[in-house]
């Protein structure tokens, strides 16, 4: 068993060891928000937050976790999600929907580091998460809007 | 005695009495749509005003969908329909898949894959269609969504069950009031009389249930539409933004096992023999087990485990200890040999003619000038980030399936024959598609998962394929070689053109591997995009040969448009730059008598700045503009790609201004994404898709090596929607096909380049 700190809460699970922390949380605890797209770290549909920085959960083994933080988008909040989300629905940014947890973890990450991020910043922190149905001008819309909200 | 004379009276007399039904059958109006065979499913209060909408007490509408919500908007999209004519406050509606029934049969997808240009609207175009969307609502027809049918499908039937409900509580308020009913009307979700009276929809909810049903409706005019027209925000929304929403993949009924499979590399193939020893010894592992290949698709080897991670592992020990397969015929088959038969196919057949003008040969040996070319597209997988799943628990009882599938009827259909089950033993729930594109309207997962759960002894099992297995066993966007032979007079007008593809038929091939049904003969969607677009010129031919392969092809958004675009917009600027005209203008001249098509064209220009000097590209690079025009789906669009250069060669696509003409624009909002969507989904396989097949092994695995736009790739999109009072159309598919021909456009313009072979790559 191992005791994990999830939005805020310590789980113990059983999964073994050597189990990737998505699948932990799809199959173990149910949190279905976090998607599985790949495995291998390539489309980011898995992202959360390990200590509050933007990382793909299909890779991160649960033996190596130790007290990190896990965020996960059913835990998702502060100022920058709250302001990201506004965005989000204001702009309607969501076709399918699959990538956008992730999409949100990488944005909330990315506001939290750059406060008001320029063009090429969030292509930067942005590109690692694919949207098979092409919402990426109106993710880049809404994450402006939500710095110029935020910090304006 | 029965003579031989007896005989044939006799069978003429059946045959002409079979012949009478028919003509009786078809003399008959097309069958209501408005109410189901089996009552709706309720919840608490919920009072069923005909098959499509409930009222409940609390309010609340809840229209129900016939059609999977996969990204582009249609859970809204549709319910606004409805809503509309109901009068129902939007705030209050909410959306629930429907039951499976004919009602909900789409009656327009066939129609979709007739061989009729657009603009034929001869006797017998209008007679087929109409016979045939009677057969889709009474027999031949099933749910299903695709082919960006849904909202010009459900455009009728939606706002007359929102009609005949919104009469229903007016017919209620009129009972109770002891008034006239034609003197109550409803105003958002609530039926209002002149005395100043007024009653919620949820306060009248079951006296309208009590109502006789309504089916006479008095649609509104457009200056009445209140919701019709508005960028209204998605109904789905707000769940996707909390993780809330739930996907196939999300389904978790008790007592879940998961299992993953590992199909033969070889597409067709299957399992002969494999060591299950170390995996079925590995804790967690519930069962190994051997699958067939179904609906088309490719058998293998399924472990059955307590979680995907252990399945997955468990997989990769059987592989590890080597497994013996069948091939099957697609071994003998690589990409060169793709080419050759294509092009043999070529060289060998005049194809058939799905339309032909004029004296082609004759115009062409008198032209001026003769332009030639060939063109070429490769396979291209769907790849939807929700790889491929479907969960089901087989019990006694019968079997539940929950899967994101675009066709529910012909998943349980199949699941019932995968059991041997009665179809009514085999509930199919309907959840949000992560993506669909097109793969899923096929089932062969969805088969695949029911015999995978029927060896689990009651408990439901989730089949999860990995993202390789999801890459390497699609149906995919056929391969295409394309010719053109066009001829130009002295003043540089188009007065001839050949043209002949070869291509795979995916119509066949999905009527066979899931209707059981034999060659149609002819496929429209093998040719769409290059015998009905509509320029005019006096003699061309446009014909198509289907060469038979044993790779699997399916439907890949915008189907056949979605290559033949980029031939015919490409080609046809390779003859403005012949005739030393300006792209736009060579276009306008054969369009005269198209004015919808011309206005969309004009208003591109204008927008794009079309003529005008474009800025260089922030890297200092030069840029340029490349226009196409494409119709599909009963819609209208040209796009306006800015292109430049950037290092290594590659492609740089800065902007793309796109104008549709798509009827009556029901949610401008959700034209806008679909637009965005569309053209993203495009210039991914303009520049950078392609599958490629060795010895019948498909070679690309991850995003990685078959990659897509990503955000740093994407361009600036500008949209424009032309204002219309027409039926609406599609929009789903449409942005899509033009955008390969407007970026190599572009780049012809740039570099004097004319890149002729998908994806797009700079010598």
């Amino acid at each position: 068993m191992l005791t994990l700190d999830i939005n805020g809460k310590k789980v113990m699970v059983k999964s073994d060891p050597a189990t990737p922390l998505l699948w932990v949380l799809r199959c173990e605890l149910g949190m279905t928000g976090t998607k599985f797209g790949c495995g291998i770290g390539v489309c980011g549909a898995c992202t959360v937050h390990l200590d509050g920085a933007a990382q793909v959960s299909c890779l991160a083994v649960i033996s190596t976790l130790g007290n990190s933080r896990i965020t996960t988008i059913e835990g998702l909040g502060g100022a920058e999600a709250v302001a990201l989300k506004a965005a989000w629905s204001n702009i309607d940014v969501v076709q399918c929907g699959y990538c956008q947890s992730a999409q949100l973890m990488a944005a909330s990450a990315l506001l939290k580091q750059k406060p008001t991020p320029s063009d090429k910043d969030i292509n930067d922190a942005m590109s690692n998460v694919v949207c098979r149905c092409g919402t990426y001008p109106r993710i880049r819309a809404a994450i402006h809007e939500a710095a110029r909200k935020k910090t304006g | 005695m029965l003579t031989r004379r007896t005989f044939l009276i006799g069978g003429l007399g059946v045959a002409g009495a079979a012949g009478a039904l028919v003509v009786g059958w078809s003399a008959l109006p097309l069958r209501q749509r408005l109410v189901g065979s089996a009552p709706l499913p309720v919840q608490g209060a919920e009072v069923p005003l005909n098959g499509w909408v409930k009222v409940s007490s609390d309010n609340s509408v809840t229209v129900m969908m016939c059609k999977a919500e996969m990204g582009q908007g249609i859970y809204t999209g549709a319910a606004m329909l409805l809503a509309d004519e109901m009068d129902a406050d939007w705030t209050q509606v909410k959306v629930q898949q429907s039951p499976i029934d004919k009602i909900y049969n789409n009656l327009d997808n066939i129609v979709g894959d007739l061989p009729f240009r657009p603009d034929d609207h001869s006797v017998f175009e209008e007679l087929t269609v109409w016979m045939l969307r009677k057969a889709s609502r009474d027999f031949v027809g099933t749910m299903i969504t695709g082919g960006s049918t849904s909202i010009n499908d459900l455009w009728q039937p939606m706002r007359e069950a929102g009609a005949s409900a919104r009469m229903m509580l007016c017919g209620a308020a009129a009972e109770q009031w002891h008034v006239p009913v034609g003197e109550c009307r409803a105003e958002n979700s609530r039926v209002l009389h002149p005395s100043g009276r007024s009653a919620s929809f949820g306060e009248l909810a079951e006296l309208a249930g009590q109502q006789s049903l309504q089916t006479h409706v008095v649609l509104k005019t457009p200056a009445q539409f209140r919701l019709i027209g508005k960028p209204v925000k998605r109904i789905d929304g707000p769940s996707k933004l909390d993780g809330s929403a739930k996907f196939g993949i999300d389904a978790l009924p008790d007592g879940l096992l998961y299992a993953s499979v590992l199909m033969c590399p070889t597409l067709g193939g299957t399992l002969k023999d494999c060591d299950d020893s170390v995996a079925r010894a590995l804790p967690g592992v519930v069962k190994v087990l051997k699958v067939d290949a179904y609906n088309g698709g490719t058998g293998g080897v399924a472990v059955i485990a307590e979680n995907v991670f252990i399945a997955m592992y468990a997989l990769d020990a059987v592989a590890a200890l080597g497994i013996e397969w069948n091939h099957g015929a697609a071994a003998d088959v690589s990409d060169s040999d793709v080419v050759r038969s294509l092009t043999d196919a070529l060289e060998h057949s005049e194809g058939h003619a799905y339309y032909s003008r004029g004296d082609v040969d004759g115009a062409l040996g008198t032209a001026a000038r003769v332009v030639s070319a060939e063109y070429r597209a490769p396979y291209l997988a769907h790849a939807p980030l929700e790889p491929m799943n479907c969960t089901v628990q087989v019990t006694d009882d019968g079997a539940k399936v929950w899967v994101s599938t675009q066709v529910p009827a012909l998943a349980r259909k199949q699941v019932a024959k995968v059991l041997h089950m009665d179809t009514d033993k085999v509930e199919v729930q309907v959840l949000l598609l992560g993506g669909g594109f097109g793969r899923r309207l096929e089932v062969d997962y969805v088969s695949q998962a029911a015999a995978i759960a029927s060896e689990a002894d009651g408990r439901p099992v989730q089949t999860i394929w990995s993202r390789p297995q999801d890459m390497t066993h699609d149906f995919y966007r056929p391969a295409c070689v394309s010719r053109f032979r066009a001829g130009l007079n002295r003043a540089g007008e188009l007065v001839a053109w050949r043209n002949l593809s070869a291509s795979q038929s995916a119509v066949a091939a999905s009527l066979k591997r899931n209707y059981g049904i034999p060659d149609p003969l002819c496929d429209r969607t093998t040719v769409e995009g290059a015998f009905d677009q509509p320029y005019e010129w006096p003699n061309l031919r446009v014909a198509q040969t289907t060469v038979e392969l044993p790779v699997p092809v399916g439907f890949w958004r915008s189907v056949g448009h979605s290559h033949q675009a980029f031939f015919v917009e490409s080609f046809m600027d390779e003859l403005a730059a012949a005739a030393g005209k300006d792209p736009v203008e060579f276009r306008a001249g054969l369009l005269e008598h198209h004015p919808r098509h011309l206005a969309v064209l004009r208003r591109a220009a204008v927008l794009s700045n079309w003529g005008r000097p474009l800025a260089r590209a922030p890297d200092g690079a030069a840029c340029a503009r490349g226009i196409a025009l494409h119709e599909a789906f009963g819609s209208i669009v040209a796009q306006v790609a800015e292109v430049s250069i950037g290092a290594n060669k590659t492609v740089c696509v800065r902007r793309v201004v796109c104008v549709v003409d798509c009827g009556t624009p029901v949610n401008p909002n959700l034209i806008r994404q679909q637009v965005e969507g569309g053209i993203v989904f495009g210039l991914s396989a303009a520049l950078y898709e392609a599958i490629t097949i060795d010895h019948g092994q498909v070679q690309q695995q991850y995003y990685s090596d078959f990659p897509i736009v990503h955000m740093d790739d994407c361009p600036v999109i500008d949209t424009d929607i032309m204002s219309s009072e027409g039926e609406p159309q599609g929009v789903g598919e449409i942005a899509t096909p033009p955008i390969a021909a407007a970026v190599a456009n572009a780049i012809f313009a740039l570099t004097g380049q004319r890149l002729r072979t998908l994806p797009l790559q700079l010598a």
